[in-house]
This record gives C-alpha cells, structure tokens and sequence, in this order.
C-alpha cells in the first residue's frame, strides 16, 4: 500500500531523531569511559600501559564502524550471546568513538604546559593531586571544542546503525521510502533534519575554539 | 649539619656533560647567587636540587636527606624545598587565593580556613594583600612572580630556590620582584638564587658562585669576588655583564 | 550450544574477497584523485575567489559536512531515480563518496595553501612573476607539502568510509563479507576477517604514504 508523503510523515521523521539523539547520549557515555581511559594510559609514565592504549587505538581507527557494528550485532548473536541491536550498537560506538576521543583527550592533556606539572609537583602534590586540580581542570578546556566537533561525528555515525536494523532516523527513512515511494523527498527531509542538529553544533564548537584562541 | 650539600655532582644529556663533578656546601641562612653564562649548568644544578632533574653520579644532601636516592620520598622532601621559576607557573585556571592553599590544603592537609588565613599573610608579606581573589591573567608580571613567591612561602620551607625569577619580566617591574626576596632574605631563609642581578647579588647574597662548563669555577664572599675576581673566565664574565 | 571458531569457510572464499578488495580499493583511488581537485578547485575558490565563489563552497561544505554519508548515497541512488535519473551503484557511490571527499579536503587543503606566509608571495611578485607563476612556482610545492599529513590521514578514513557503499549492493569487500558470510553463516569469523583487511589495508596505505613524503618532500 503506497501512502502520500505528507507534513505526518515530516514530523514522524523528526521525532524519530530522537533515538538518534539518544543513541548518541549512550554513544557519548560509553565512548568517553574509554577514551578518558585511554587518554589518560597514553600518557602514564609506564612503557606498556603506553602501549596497549597505543595499541587499540590503531586498531580500531584503522578499520570501519560498519565491522564494528556487524561484529557485535552479528558475531555475538551467532556466538550464543543475547545481543540486540541497542546492546550491538552502544559496544560498538562505545569501542569505535572512545579510540577517538582518546586521541583527542590525550592531546588536550599534553598541551598543557610540562611547567605546570613541575609547578605541581614541586609543591609536594601527588601525581594524582596534580591531574586533578591542575591538569584535567586546563586540559577540559581545551578539549572542549574538538569534543564537540566529535559529538557531532557521533551523531552522523549513528545512521549506520541502521544497517543492523537500529531504528532511528535513516532507518525510519529507509522504511518511508519504502511505503510512500518517494525516496527523494523522504531523503532530503532525513538530511534537514540532520543537518538542523548537527550544524549548530558545528557552530558552537568553531565560536569555543576561536574565544579559546584569544583567551591563549 | 650543612643545610645542602653537593658532593661530585655529575649529569648529563646524553653525550653533553652539563654537571661536571661539582661540590658545593650551602649553611642555614646563607644567600647564594649563582651567576655564569647560559649553558653553564646554573640551572640545571637548581633543578637538580628537588628532585626535578635526575643526576647520574654523586650526592645532593638537604639537611642530610639524599635527594637522589630512590627510597627518598621526594613530596616529602618537595615540602621543605620551595622553587619559584623564571616563568612563574601559576595555575591559570586558579585564583591567586587557590594557586596559594592547593598544596597546603593538599599535602599539609590545613583546613581551607586555616590555608587562606596563611595565604592572607604571605600576600602581605610580598606586597599583595589586595588581589587574594585575583585571577593570574588580570595580574602583571611582577605581581604574577610575587605571587609565585607568597605560593612557595606558604609552604613554610627551610630552603628556597630561585631560577632566574626577574629575566622574563620587563625591566621596571624586577624592582618590586627584588624587594620582596630582599624581605624573604631578611627573615633568614636559606636562599639559592640562578640570577644576572648583580646589583641583588651586592647586597644581599652572602656567597657568589660562579659557574662554568658545568662545574664551580669560582666562589666566595660577594663584595671580594666581583671586585677582585681570581679566573679568567670570572673576569672577562664581569667585563660582559658589567658593562 | 557450543560455537568453535571456524576459519577455514571464510578463507575459502578467498578469490571472492579478492574482488571486493579489488572493488574497494578502485573506489578509494578513484575518489581520492577525484575528490582532491574538487578540494582544489573549491578551495582555490575560497582562497582566491570573489564573495559569491565563497558562499557557494561554504554552502557545499556545511551541507555535506553536517549530514551523514550514508543519507548522502541513499539520496544519489535511491532519490534520484525518482526524479528522472538512474545511477549504477558503483557510479552513485563514486559521485557521494568524491562529494564527500571533497567537501573535506577543501578545509585541510585550504589551511595548506594559506600557510604559505604572504612574505613568499610578495616576494614573487617584485620579482614580477605572474600569478599563475607564483602558484605553481612558489606556492604549489610548500601548501602540498603542509597539507599532506592531514590529507593522508583524510584518504585513509576515506578508504575506511567506502565500507558503506555494501548498502546499496556495491560489491566492495564489506559486501563481499556479507555474502560469505550468509553463505556460511559463520559471522563472527567472517567480520573479523573483513576487519583485519582493512586494518592490513590501513597500514599499508600510512605507509605508502609516508614513504611517497620521504621521497618527494623531505630530501
């Protein structure tokens, strides 16, 4: 049965960015536990914590988020593990976007002046003393706008969810295509309604970034 | 007991030898000004006094404490040793009031009250009582370096180290730099100062010593050894910078 | 039930995934190359251009910068159609993917060619070389040469993106994947293989990358 794609469809389709946008938020939680992990390894004065934090991050920015997604979603199921595609995804976004932000993380932490470390530890502080009160609170601020920028990647990345049937707004644009048959319209709506969340964002992290370059 | 102690000191990077077997003997309440072209291992040697540097042969004592042991607990050791650096390090994103109770609230576990009535008195010692909930940014060099001093103070060390704390400033703001460490001198610190003021040096060290190439090429009381300088090297250091 | 790892099914197939590796790395060739003047071009139009060059490319990239890929090939191959013009898959994902790359490149390129300090320009021009002169003379090498990092590490992300093109039936090397692996249903070895091509595949390109600066740029 074709139906006519009409303003219901429109706002269906909006409302389906919410589960993109709450896909996000779990995205996001999952991929900063293990991007500050990893940032934080990268620059542990051990050789081999070094290392495994290197090590992950290689792998996972060298291979798609679509294995990712297929491995967990696919792989796991095969496996015996119930895994559905809420659990697939945020493993797989979780595992994909943290590589990510830990490189980021861990730029901001070494961009931080090395004086600063030595202001701290020749006060007496312990290394964790020193990370919190003085470096984390310095390196948030710097990493804010390229965070931002991610989360905006993140929000783009979740249309491949789709492909493991997750339904949120290119998967809901996939099945009206389908029943209005009117794959064009239902495609530039689906990229509206992308861009009018991903480009303020975009924005807001370019003002952050040109202020934080004054404020230097 | 000497309150610092170097006992054939020797570091190096690499290939470089910046610390060439160097022996130095400092008493409670004496200033050193430690004076030498760049490169000659001035500050290296300051580093090296808290820990900050790693040395690869001989001893550095503070009041009998072996700082390059590795057992020796350096945060302990770091309470007792202040250091205020050439580009002041204060913590940024912290107000004056926090850069100066952080380490007294962290590592001496003061109470918050307790901390900011010391920092209350350290500012007014440098001169700074007003700008306790100041942020660095809206401060001036000298005041950034006054401060940097009042942060080490409130620590309450027996030994204070200064690595050329007035070259980053401009000219007219080392004055009210220089008055304070001359009010930190009087008070009886012990204090070791990496310095091109000649004029502090006069006045108010009680030992000039003179490095080149990485080792004590020279030293001894002020008013005799930058008149009557023994080396060559001293001399024609003096002319340079004297001049 | 118990699940033994079995590799042997996927490596079989190994003629298979041959063609989809094939596949994919045609499509990553093709649209680097294309998608590099396309940066080219827009971002000489940035960089050169009068205001109305600057606003359309700033609309070209915001638009393709601010929405997802995978939307951005659904509207080429399955939008399309429906207005008139029908596109082969490897043809509607060659035009998304070059888009794509291009809107980018032009940013990175961009920042490569205003890092050129205006002194060098100026230079050229009392030496009274004409513009065109000084692009290819003075500007070309160093702007290539500060872009080539970040646009290698664009490439290689590329490379790793045309895996979305398995959803409009492409037969790239992720395609391949999904067809063995519906064969055999051995799915966890089969990704895991994928995986690791690409991973291979990364590497191979950092490091051709890297040898290609050596050799051009830092001799």
């Amino acid at each position: 049965m074709i139906r006519e794609f009409g303003t219901g469809d429109i706002v269906y389709l909006v409302f389906a960015a919410r589960w993109t946008l709450a896909l996000t938020a779990l995205a996001f939680a999952g991929g900063a536990i293990v991007g500050l992990t990893l940032a934080v390894l990268r620059i542990s004065p051990l050789a081999p914590l070094r290392f495994l934090a290197s090590l992950y991050i290689q792998i996972v920015q060298g291979t798609p988020l679509l294995v990712w997604l297929f491995l967990f979603y696919f792989g796991l199921s095969i496996a015996g593990l119930p895994v559905n595609a809420w659990t697939a995804a945020a493993l797989a976004y979780s595992i994909y976007g943290g590589a990510f932000l830990g490189e980021i993380w861990r730029g901001a932490l070494i961009a931080v002046a090395p004086t600063q470390w030595e202001a701290g530890a020749s006060l007496g502080l312990t290394y964790v003393q020193q990370m919190r009160h003085i470096i984390m609170p310095q390196a948030v601020r710097i990493a804010t706008p390229p965070t931002i920028g991610f989360l905006v990647q993140l929000i783009k990345n979740t249309s491949l969810a789709a492909t493991i049937g997750f339904v949120e707004l290119t998967r809901e644009g996939q099945l009206t295509s389908a029943s209005t048959y009117k794959p064009f319209a239902v495609y530039i709506t689906v990229a509206c309604i992308y861009f009018l969340i991903c480009f303020p964002l975009t924005q807001w992290s370019r003002r952050l970034e040109e202020r934080f370059n004054v404020a230097r | 007991m000497s309150r610092v102690e170097l006992i054939n000191v020797s570091k190096q990077y690499g290939p470089l030898r910046v610390l060439n077997d160097v022996s130095l003997t400092i008493e409670t309440g004496e200033v050193i000004a430690i004076i030498g072209r760049s490169g000659s291992g001035k500050s290296t040697l300051l580093r090296c006094l808290n820990g900050l540097e790693p040395i690869q042969s001989g001893t550095i004592m503070i009041d009998g404490v072996k700082v390059n042991d590795p057992d020796t607990d350096l945060r302990k050791l770091r309470q007792n040793v202040g250091i205020v650096f050439q580009s002041f390090n204060l913590f940024p994103h912290l107000s004056v009031s926090d850069n100066i109770t952080l380490a007294p609230r962290l590592v001496l576990k003061q109470s918050p009250d307790q901390a900011r009535k010391i920092a209350a008195d350290v500012l007014a010692r440098v001169g700074l009582a007003d700008k306790i909930d100041a942020m660095p940014q809206q401060l001036s060099g000298g005041q950034q370096q006054r401060v940097a001093i009042a942060r080490s103070l409130a620590m309450n060390p027996q030994l204070m180290l200064f690595d050329e704390v007035t070259s980053a400033l401009d000219p007219e703001l080392t004055g009210e730099v220089l008055r304070v460490l001359e009010g930190v001198a009087r008070e009886g610190m012990t204090m070791i100062l990496v310095t091109h003021e000649m004029g502090f040096a006069r006045h108010f060290a009680t030992r000039i010593v003179f490095m080149h190439e990485g080792k004590v090429w020279e030293q001894g009381p002020v008013a005799e050894t930058l008149s009557h300088p023994q080396t060559a090297e001293l001399k024609s250091f003096l002319d340079a910078v004297l001049n | 039930m118990k699940y033994g790892l079995q590799f042997r099914d996927v490596f079989a197939a190994w003629e298979f995934l041959l063609e989809g590796l094939a596949v994919t790395l045609a499509l990553s060739v093709c649209t680097m190359v294309l998608g590099f003047f396309l940066g080219l071009a827009c971002a000489c139009a940035r960089t050169y251009g009068g205001a109305r060059f600057k606003q359309a490319v700033t609309v070209y990239i915001e638009t393709i910068r601010n929405t997802p890929l995978l939307v951005q090939i659904f509207l080429l191959y399955f939008g399309l159609p429906s207005l008139g013009l029908r596109l082969e898959g490897f043809d509607a994902a060659l035009i998304a993917l070059v888009i794509n790359l291009g809107a980018y490149s032009t940013e990175i390129i961009r920042a490569g060619l205003e890092a050129i300090p205006k002194s060098q320009i100026e230079a050229g021009q009392s030496l009274g070389l004409t513009p065109w002169q000084i692009f290819r003379y003075i500007i070309v090498f160093p702007a290539l040469k500060a872009m080539y990092p970040a646009l290698s590490s664009q490439f290689i992300l590329l490379m790793l993106a045309t895996s979305v093109v398995s959803q409009i039936s492409v037969q790239d090397l992720f395609h391949v994947g999904s067809i063995i692996q519906s064969r055999t249903f051995r799915d966890f070895e089969v990704y895991t293989v994928i995986g690791c091509i690409y991973l291979a595949l990364a590497f191979m390109m950092r490091g051709v990358f890297a040898v290609i600066y050596r050799q051009v740029f830092a001799r």
